[in-house]
């Protein structure tokens, strides 16, 4: 499968990391001067029309590009991982779903959690999934989440100019038990105890730092998840609606919601 | 640490969108100098789905614009996909309508392949794949509906590639308008009429308070075995009838004097 496209230009997209992201045209191709005009035009939207007089607030559907602004997480625990996200999706200011569904099954005990473009991350997790589910009936045994995650880590890295993805893969494999390795934005891969992601993981960074303990059990992975979820929703705009939760262990994969009303709750500032 | 370019940039197949930029350059330039180039015609739109007891039910204005002007009062924007499958555009009309109708015949080819009856998570998938090969360039966004062996369902795919399944889903320049009906009203299991009238109120919002919906309402209800393809489910903006008439009747001014000139033209 080729994703063989040359980057299209996002607006609306809260990721912050991108904002930093400096793009240039294809070496070679034009001169020093259309070059500069270029990377300057780039940051716009590509498709530019002259008939998009349409207020701001509300979406013109063929420029702004749907963005699962987001807060993830994934914590490793002894016999599994539990992984958690919360459920809006936006174009530009409007939530386009505010139930959607972040954590998305790879194979039977790997899951990954999307942040970043809507279109990007369900095209990518598609592709892997097939990838995954061929390899799996070529091995004929349970895949390791590690397999997984360099799937994604190879797809992200070959076309990181044109992709904005930042993907959590979390899940249990018999050889290593619960594992959470993170492919953040620009393709790089790597395993941990506890990884947070999305616009909304910038709020949390220091909850996060402060509370994990190794060793934790099962239910303590849950509360924490959901805390620290619940923290990142209640700051970052781009991050809302349900928290949901997955618990992947060798038994299989529990899932829950925690609706908008049974959230934890903080002081209110 | 971010790393940037990279150096070498061998041919990687697929498509190039390289003009796509030069034209915005372009066309940023024309604006700069006080002309604009020609609009495409788009459906504003309202459009919206709602999943009921028995099926669901699709629901669509019929104003198409070119610019501010309108170019369609009465279009079509509910598009067949196979016989249990409808799909609405909202979007670049003619994206809308191509997309729709090449999916279609692809549709056909794979039911006839498959000796069933196509799902709709196929055309989904199919719709989606297709729209995220062109990054968004193809302004096609969609509410797909149907019912096949696994039950009602309904999809929002946007012109990225992204999509979503909900219960109910409403796209084009007039979804806040028909998502406020929507989150007010909807409840799950309902029964048909409630669903389509829940649908055409839906639209209403959208037409009476966006500028890019307009003219009638359309409904498509799909049930297992059954389409109800209802075109026009309400005359929402009737055309007003003339209360004056300019006409002047022969002989209202009289032809006093006759001037005749023969004139002669060489052939």
């Amino acid at each position: 499968m080729h994703f063989t496209v040359v980057f299209s230009g996002l607006s609306g997209v809260c990721d912050r990391l991108r904002q930093a992201r400096v793009r240039t045209p294809a070496a070679g191709s034009f001169s020093n001067v259309v070059k500069l005009k270029m990377a300057a035009v780039l940051q716009f939207p590509a498709s530019v029309s002259t008939f998009n007089n349409y207020n701001d607030l509300y979406p013109d559907w063929t420029q702004t590009e749907v963005s699962t602004g987001t807060s993830i997480m994934a914590v490793e625990f002894e016999g599994g991982v539990v992984i958690g996200a919360d459920s809006r999706t936006t174009t530009g200011a409007y939530i386009a779903n505010r139930v959607t569904d972040k954590l998305t099954p790879i194979h039977e005990r790997i899951f990954c959690c999307r942040s970043g473009s809507a279109a990007d991350t369900q095209a990518i997790a598609d592709a892997v999934t097939y990838q995954l589910g061929f390899h799996s009936i070529e091995l004929d045994e349970a895949p390791l989440v590690q397999t997984a995650a360099s799937l994604f880590r190879d797809m992200c890295y070959r076309y990181r100019e044109e992709l904005m993805a930042g993907i959590i893969v979390a899940g249990w494999d018999p050889r290593r038990g619960g594992q959470v390795y993170t492919v953040p934005v620009g393709g790089m891969m790597t395993r941990q105890p506890v990884s947070v992601g999305g616009s909304g993981s910038s709020y949390i960074y220091g909850y996060v730092d402060s509370n994990y303990r190794a060793g934790m059990s099962k239910e303590e992975c849950l509360k924490f998840t959901a805390e620290a979820l619940t923290l990142a929703m209640e700051r970052d705009g781009s991050s809302g609606g349900v928290v949901r939760l997955a618990v992947i262990s060798e038994q299989g994969v529990e899932r829950q919601v925690i609706l908008g009303n049974q959230l934890p709750k903080f002081s209110t500032v | 640490i971010m790393a940037t370019v990279s150096v070498c940039q061998y041919h990687r197949g697929g498509f190039s969108f390289e003009n796509c930029k030069r034209n915005a350059l372009l066309e940023a330039d024309i604006n700069k100098l006080g002309f604009s180039s020609p609009a495409a015609r788009k459906t504003g739109t309202t459009i919206c789905g709602v999943v009921y007891k028995d099926g669901v039910v699709l629901g669509a204005d019929t104003r198409a614009t070119e610019g501010m002007v309108v170019a369609d009062k009465n279009c079509s924007k509910i598009h067949y996909i196979s016989p249990n499958v409808y799909c609405c555009g909202a979007g670049t009309a003619a994206d809308t309508e191509m997309t729709t109708q090449i999916i279609s015949s692809n549709l056909e080819l794979h039911s006839l392949s498959t000796g069933r009856l196509p799902r709709v998570a196929t055309a989904n998938r199919m719709l989606k794949q297709m729209l995220f090969r062109y990054q968004g360039y193809i302004g096609a966004a969609l509410v797909l509906g149907g019912v096949d062996s696994t039950g009602p369902q309904l999809y929002s795919i946007y012109p990225h590639g992204s999509t979503d399944k909900l219960p109910y889903v409403t796209m084009g320049s007039g979804s806040l308008a028909a998502m406020a009906v929507f989150e007010d009203r909807y409840r799950p299991n309902m029964e048909e009429e409630e669903a389509k009238r829940l649908v055409r109120d839906a639209i209403a919002a959208g037409i009476f308070n966006d500028l890019g919906s307009g003219s009638n309402i359309d409904l498509c209800v799909i049930t297992k075995g059954k389409v109800d393809y209802l075109r026009p489910h309400d005359v929402a903006n009737k055309k007003g009838v003339r209360t004056g008439n300019y006409r002047y009747k022969h002989g209202t001014t009289d032809d006093t004097t006759h001037h005749t000139l023969t004139c002669f033209f060489p052939l």
